[in-house]
């Protein structure tokens, strides 16, 4: 399927002057300026928070600007739905996948463009038959009937594209399409990218890891605090010039320091198998992290990481194996009862496991510590010990905040987290499980947070970091374990191991250690 | 929040998809026949116990399998049915309808309010409107303002009676007959009868009743399954008819439309659907209002069909057995309809039974008791262990209180729907598949 | 708009804005079928200013209130315990039973009768809870069914059994005696007022649904076990992953919620009619369940919720005399100031959400400024 890019040539594909969108107390776009050729390969960069998925939704209709002209294929349009930038070709690949678990590969593609008899009645023949042509065009093989719970991640993504190729789109906007891939899967994307810029599409896609920016795109434009920063071309660039661009400066990195890893055992974990509908998602896991060691789990999502978390803590039953904590066996260990005997946690989604979104920050920080003092007596909770303790974790781990009464959604991302980094450190534990501490925050809090665990790792608190950052797990841990299909499969030394060799391992690819 | 089982939520696990589990040989082909055919083995197993009961039991009746039984439950049957499928146009719009039986009840009112002005007819749209609109107000505040689902059903359940007793003083009242909670008689539609087979009348010519001939030679099994086979075909009511008809029309609408394909998506992913043009806000409206105007249909059933007058409090909770059929149906129409069934049932052998000490309500016991005793037999071989020992002390409790006694207290026939939905409930461990949006606001544009 | 007048508004606002939007409805309704909204009104305003209506008023609050105060319990956590009408019946019926049955010294007596309630509504509640622990059966459809076997099953059937005159159309329990009764607060009252006519008794209960509030108050927002609770409602995951025990709290959250229940049904057992027969008055549960989505839960809010829906109660028998208005629309009245106020909060909750955001955003901006100033 080619795209029909007649006059195209000659036109912009997208013309976006002086888009300006707000929000109560935040300004996402601020006279954002941007332009995309016809049948580039047009890179947005931005750290988290610097407006580019406002800006997509925009230009894809889910969102209206405020002010400013938005012009598509030198028209000028105003999108007020989706419908409308469907209409005029565009279409989106949503970061988080818009599928319907529980419907088929068919139906979450055609849906809202269902091919109808008389009636209402969906002509499924005909809708299976445009499916096969596109999906035959680029050699995305998926099987139309299958439902898409049974799809891993790389095989939605196809349904992804798929779904917007049906629409007959001719400008995709891909929303950090690369964040869930592992690099070998990544470079199966760039292919397809390619074929289908070569094919006369005009692609606009969210990155902001660099190096594959600067490998793919033909075009970037950097955002930064919702303005557009600078359009520049890969060749003109290093990946430092664009981080500076990014964030005005040098993107911190990890580092390794000096080891201070002791051999005092601080949690043993041992033939753990933990299973799901009579299912091992955890098979036979044996593991020990020492006082001032931070051990990095990597793997790919779905592989039992978290179920390994949930065992840990206490929320996943536990079918065999065991659990030492220092030198006590806490396999059957309630909850509450862990983290009162000193495991902290770091959950992968505050908002669902880590906050009480509606209630004051004093009262958060209450959450998972109420049996203890300064926050409770006896079966009294104490609110004057709570506040001030509070009071405390704001200055000490830089939450910012007006003050600690404020509720918790009320803060950005990136703050949230430093009150959750916070609590959980000021409680002194010996244990600390994170993980993705450092998902969808800003750079400034995602540096702060790695430097409280440095330093707490330095002051002998044993940590298990979970990551799908690479260069996070390589550059804060000591030692690397990486997870496939619920068993341990390596065994890595981050300073001798690679981004590339970490993802072979983590898909399975490496040999056993 | 999910309104079965909540026990994958409290594991902190997102409602898992459930795994395929590898199917032994003889449950892969049971799997694989064809549904209605399971439906008819189904049948057969459940005649076959309660002939059995009855013709062995230490009770004297033949009511389990008349053709009573199966008629009146078959009519007791529709308002639980209707609800359901109501309950399902909205849960599959992502929508929970607790005011259902508010619904139900504005439909009771209005339902006679027509029939006793234009006819049963009549009647039976103007109770489809009445519940619509009960639907109309639940959607405004859910949908529209972002109410939680369960907190406006509670209100809408205690606005309903307490309009309709107003609405019934202002208008009954003034009828003959009628009073500030009751109206005044209405009749029915006509109803039809299975020629040849059930001995209805086609024309002015009585045809044989070759069902009936076979149910009265007291042939073991085969006249039990006759008789209650017959008792489905007799008299049926228009109404029931189309009742029934709902149930393939509804499985059409939700899984081969474009209509049904958006709703489906409103309660299992709404942003997907928003990503591609569809207008969530539109579907789960239209779901949940037709759902108000099935529940408001079921209550035109109960005035117009069941009981011939609208009364105070008639809609005896069978707006919320209405949700547990859908729980029971694992959300698809069939399922809905074999649920209504099942509790509609004891319905069907105790409303007559009375006189006779309720000696069919006793026998069923003895059959409660071995379905019990064979779910214990299940859960054992699936190996789930606190299954088999919840069901078998209750197969033994329920055997003993057979055994042990001639006759059932009075009130339990009447109570029996509701024991029924309790023991429904705690044992259905199948795997549900409940929409996955369901109870979740939904705003445009995400959070 | 200074923050706390605006925190104000809002907070007073929704109820208020549903109040008057529920009278205009009422108006209307009134006006359709020919009567004069106005006049009705007054009416209902000028009786309530008597002292005997007010006392009519609080004695019909009393069982809303501890009613509320029981669903409020289960809403916290998230738990909708439909199931407070049938506890309280089942609860009234026990406790009526045996405080018939038995001759104690006074205090023992009502303090019988009182944990034979309690206890009766916790079984009852408690039996969804666990039901729901266990097997996952979602508690509004059980406390329903649970009702409905609690109503028309075990007490028709008990009735039979253990009445006092199985002939009679009103048959009940066996009266119980003097010592099992609890004084009426009317002494007490006529300290401060005239004497109180009409036989109007204010109910000692009144006071055990203070102290009920109270408790509910102090336990809900002082302790570990309400910070748990609070936090299981508001987010159950994140309460888990914070240690508190998920099953645990609901069980006892229901336990709590059906002894509460229990209460209910007190001021007719006690101070009332001393027994429980056909014409015990029912639907209290679920106008308790009103007053607490009402009152949002919060104690001083289902009071003012109860008095509220109290007020009108005893004012529908003063617009059917006065012909004014058909008492029914009291009812409509309690049904959409209910409706409206659940919409009310709502949209105020998102108001107030949002407003947060915001000043907390300002806030910050301000201080960023001071500190580079």
């Amino acid at each position: 399927m080619r795209f029909d890019t007649g006059r195209r040539r000659v036109t912009n594909a997208i013309e976006l002057t002086g888009i300006t969108k707000r929000f109560p107390g935040v300004v996402a776009n601020d006279n954002v300026n941007l332009t995309v050729e016809a049948g580039e390969i047009h890179a947005i960069c931005g750290e988290n928070g610097a407006g580019k998925s406002t800006l997509m939704k925009i230009l894809y209709g889910m969102q209206e600007a405020d002010e400013g002209t938005m012009k598509v294929n030198g028209e000028v349009v105003k999108l007020s739905s989706p419908s409308d930038a469907i209409e005029l070709g565009i279409g989106m690949v949503h970061q988080h996948f818009m599928l319907a678990d529980n419907l088929t590969v068919l139906e979450n593609v055609i849906l809202g463009s269902e091919p109808t008899k008389a009636g209402g009645r969906i002509d499924f023949a005909a809708a299976r038959e445009h499916f096969e042509e596109v999906a035959g065009a680029y050699g995305l093989t998926i099987d139309p009937d299958e439902p898409v719970e049974h799809l891993e991640v790389g095989e939605r993504q196809r349904v992804e594209i798929i779904k917007v190729l049906y629409r007959g789109a001719s400008i995709l906007i891909l929303d950090e399409p690369t964040a869930v891939l592992v690099p070998q899967e990544v470079e199966a994307l760039f292919r397809n990218m390619r074929e289908l810029k070569a094919g006369g599409a005009t692609i606009l896609f969210i990155d902001h890891k660099l190096e594959e920016v600067l490998e793919i795109a033909d075009s970037i434009t950097v955002l930064r605090h919702g303005r557009t920063v600078a359009t520049v071309k890969p060749g003109d660039v290093t990946t430092g010039d664009l981080a500076e661009l990014m964030v005005g400066s040098e993107l911190p990195k990890p580092d390794t320091s000096d080891s201070t890893v002791t051999d005092v055992t601080a949690l043993a974990v041992k033939d753990l198998v933990v299973l799901d509908d009579e299912r091992p998602v955890v098979k036979d896991v044996t593991f020990a992290v020492h006082e001032g060691e931070i051990v990095g789990i990597a793997g790919v999502e779905g592989n039992g990481q978290n179920e390994l978390v949930d065992a840990i803590i206490g929320t996943a039953e536990i079918s065999s194996g065991s659990i030492t904590l220092v030198d006590e066996v806490i396999t059957k260990w309630s909850v509450r009862d862990r983290r009162d005997a000193g495991i902290g946690y770091v959950p992968q989604d505050r908002h669902r496991e880590g906050l009480l979104l509606r209630a004051p920050l004093w009262e958060n920080t209450i959450l998972g510590h109420q049996t203890k003092r300064p926050f409770s007596s006896g079966p009294w909770i104490d609110r004057a010990g709570s506040r001030a303790r509070t009071e405390e974790i704001r200055t000490d781990f830089d939450v910012r905040s007006p003050n600690v009464e404020v509720a918790a959604l009320a803060l950005s991302g990136g703050n949230q987290q430093k009150l959750i980094i916070g609590r959980e450190m000021s409680a002194d534990p010996k244990v600390l499980v994170a993980s993705h501490p450092t998902r969808g925050i800003d750079v400034g809090a995602q540096a702060a947070v790695w430097a409280d665990i440095r330093e707490a790792r330095a002051n002998g608190l044993a940590t298990i970091l979970i990551s799908a950052d690479l260069d996070e797990l390589i550059g804060l841990s000591d030692t690397i374990l990486v997870m496939f299909s619920g068993e341990i499969v390596a065994v890595l030394d981050p300073a001798t191991i690679t981004p590339r060799d970490l993802g072979a391992y983590m898909t399975g690819a490496g040999s056993h250690t | 929040m999910s309104l079965a089982t909540d026990n994958a939520n409290l594991e902190g696990r997102a409602t898992v998809a459930p795994v395929e589990d590898e199917a032994t040989g003889l449950l892969a082909r049971w799997r694989s026949l064809p549904t209605w055919l399971r439906w008819m083995v189904f049948a057969a197993i459940a005649s076959f116990v309660l002939a059995a009961v009855q013709t062995f039991g230490t009770g004297e009746t033949d009511r389990l399998t008349a053709a009573t039984a199966s008629q009146t439950m078959l009519r007791w049957c529709v308002p639980i049915l209707l609800a359901g499928l109501g309950g399902l146009f909205a849960e599959r719009a992502g929508v929970v309808n607790i005011g259902l039986e508010g619904m139900m009840i504005l439909g009771t009112w209005f339902g006679a309010w027509g029939a006793f002005n234009w006819g049963p007819w009549w009647g039976l749209v103007a109770g489809l409107v009445g519940g619509a609109l009960g639907g109309l107000l639940h959607a405004i505040a859910t949908v529209g303002f972002g109410v939680d689902h369960i907190i406006s059903g509670v209100a809408i359940n205690i606005l309903a009676p307490g309009m309709t007793r107003y609405l019934a003083g202002e208008v009954f009242d003034d009828y003959e007959g009628g009073s500030i909670t009751q109206s005044p008689l209405v009749e029915d539609v006509g109803d039809f009868t299975m020629p040849v087979l059930a001995g209805g009348d086609i024309g002015s010519w009585e045809s044989p009743d070759v069902l009936g001939s076979i149910m009265n030679r007291d042939w073991f099994f085969v006249s039990d399954f006759a008789g209650l086979t017959r008792g489905l075909m007799t008299q049926l009511s228009w109404f029931t008819i189309i009742a029934l008809l709902l149930v393939p029309l509804t499985a059409y609408i939700i899984w081969r439309t474009r209509f049904g394909l958006r709703l489906r998506i409103s309660g299992e992913e709404p942003s997907a659907g928003e990503s591609l043009g569809v207008n969530i806000y539109r579907h789960k409206y239209a779901g949940v209002i037709i759902s108000g105007a099935l529940a408001g249909m079921a209550g035109a059933f109960i005035v117009i069909e069941l009981t011939g007058i609208y009364r105070e409090g008639q809609t005896n909770g069978r707006g919320f057995i209405g949700m547990a059929a859908l729980i029971f149906g694992n959300w698809r129409p069939g399922g809905i309809l074999g649920g209504a069934m099942l509790f509609a049932y004891p319905l069907g052998i105790s409303l007559r039974d009375i006189s006779e000490e309720s000696a069919a309500t006793h026998a069923l016991l003895l059959v409660v008791a071995i379905v019990l005793f064979a779910v214990m037999v299940w859960s054992i071989v699936r190996g789930k262990k606190i299954d088999a020992v919840i069901s078998g002390v209750l197969a033994a409790a329920t055997a003993f209180w057979y055994f042990a006694t001639d006759s059932v207290p009075t009130w339990l026939p009447n109570n029996m729907p509701y024991v029924f939905v309790l023991l429904v409930l705690i044992f259905n461990s199948q795997r549900l598949r409940m929409p996955r949006a369901l109870g979740l606001p939904y705003r445009r544009g995400g959070q | 708009m200074t923050g706390l007048l605006r925190r104000t508004v809002l907070t007073v606002g929704a109820p208020l804005l549903a109040a008057v939007f529920a009278l205009g409805l009422a108006s209307i309704v009134l006006l359709i079928s020919g009567s004069n909204p106005i006049e009705g009104f007054g009416d209902m305003l000028r009786n309530g200013r008597e002292l005997e209506t007010i006392i009519d008023t609080v004695n019909r609050a009393t069982p809303f209130y501890i009613s509320a105060v029981a669903a409020a319990i289960g809403f916290r956590m998230n738990l909708f315990n439909i199931g407070v009408e049938g506890q309280y019946l089942l609860a009234a019926f026990f406790a009526a039973a045996a405080g018939g049955a038995v001759d104690l010294p006074p205090v023992l007596h009502v303090g019988l009768i009182f944990v034979v309630a309690t206890s009766v509504g916790a079984f009852w509640s408690g039996l969804a809870g666990v039901l729901k622990v266990t097997r996952g059966v979602n508690e509004v459809i059980s406390t329903i069914m649970l009702n409905f076997i609690a109503l028309g099953g075990l007490i028709a059937w008990l009735s039979r059994v253990w009445v006092d005159d199985v002939q009679a159309t009103n048959s009940g329990t066996k009266i119980i005696p003097e010592s099992g009764r609890m004084p009426s607060l009317n002494s007490i009252v006529e300290i401060f007022t005239r004497e109180i006519g009409k036989g109007r008794r204010l109910t000692g209960v009144f006071v055990v649904a203070l102290v009920i509030g109270l408790l509910y108050h102090v336990i809900v927002n002082r302790t570990r076990f309400g910070f748990d609770l609070r936090a299981s409602g508001s987010n159950p995951f994140a309460a888990r992953a914070g240690g508190v025990p998920p099953r645990r709290m609901i069980v006892m959250a229901m336990l709590l919620s059906g002894a509460t229940a229990g209460m209910v049904g007190m001021v007719q057992v006690v101070s009332d009619r001393f027994k429980y027969d056909q014409s015990f008055i029912q639907g209290l549960g679920f106008a308790g369940i009103a007053v607490a989505l009402l009152g949002r839960n919060h104690p001083g809010g289902m009071m003012v919720g109860a008095l509220l829906f109290g007020f009108l109660d005893a004012s529908s028998g003063i617009l059917q005399l006065s012909g004014s208005a058909p008492r029914e629309i009291v009812v409509i009245i309690q049904g959409v100031i209910l409706l409206a106020a659940v919409v009310a909060y709502e949209v105020v909750s998102r108001i107030r959400d949002r407003e947060e955001a915001r000043l907390a955003a300002e806030a910050l901006a301000k201080k960023q400024i001071e500190v580079s100033a």
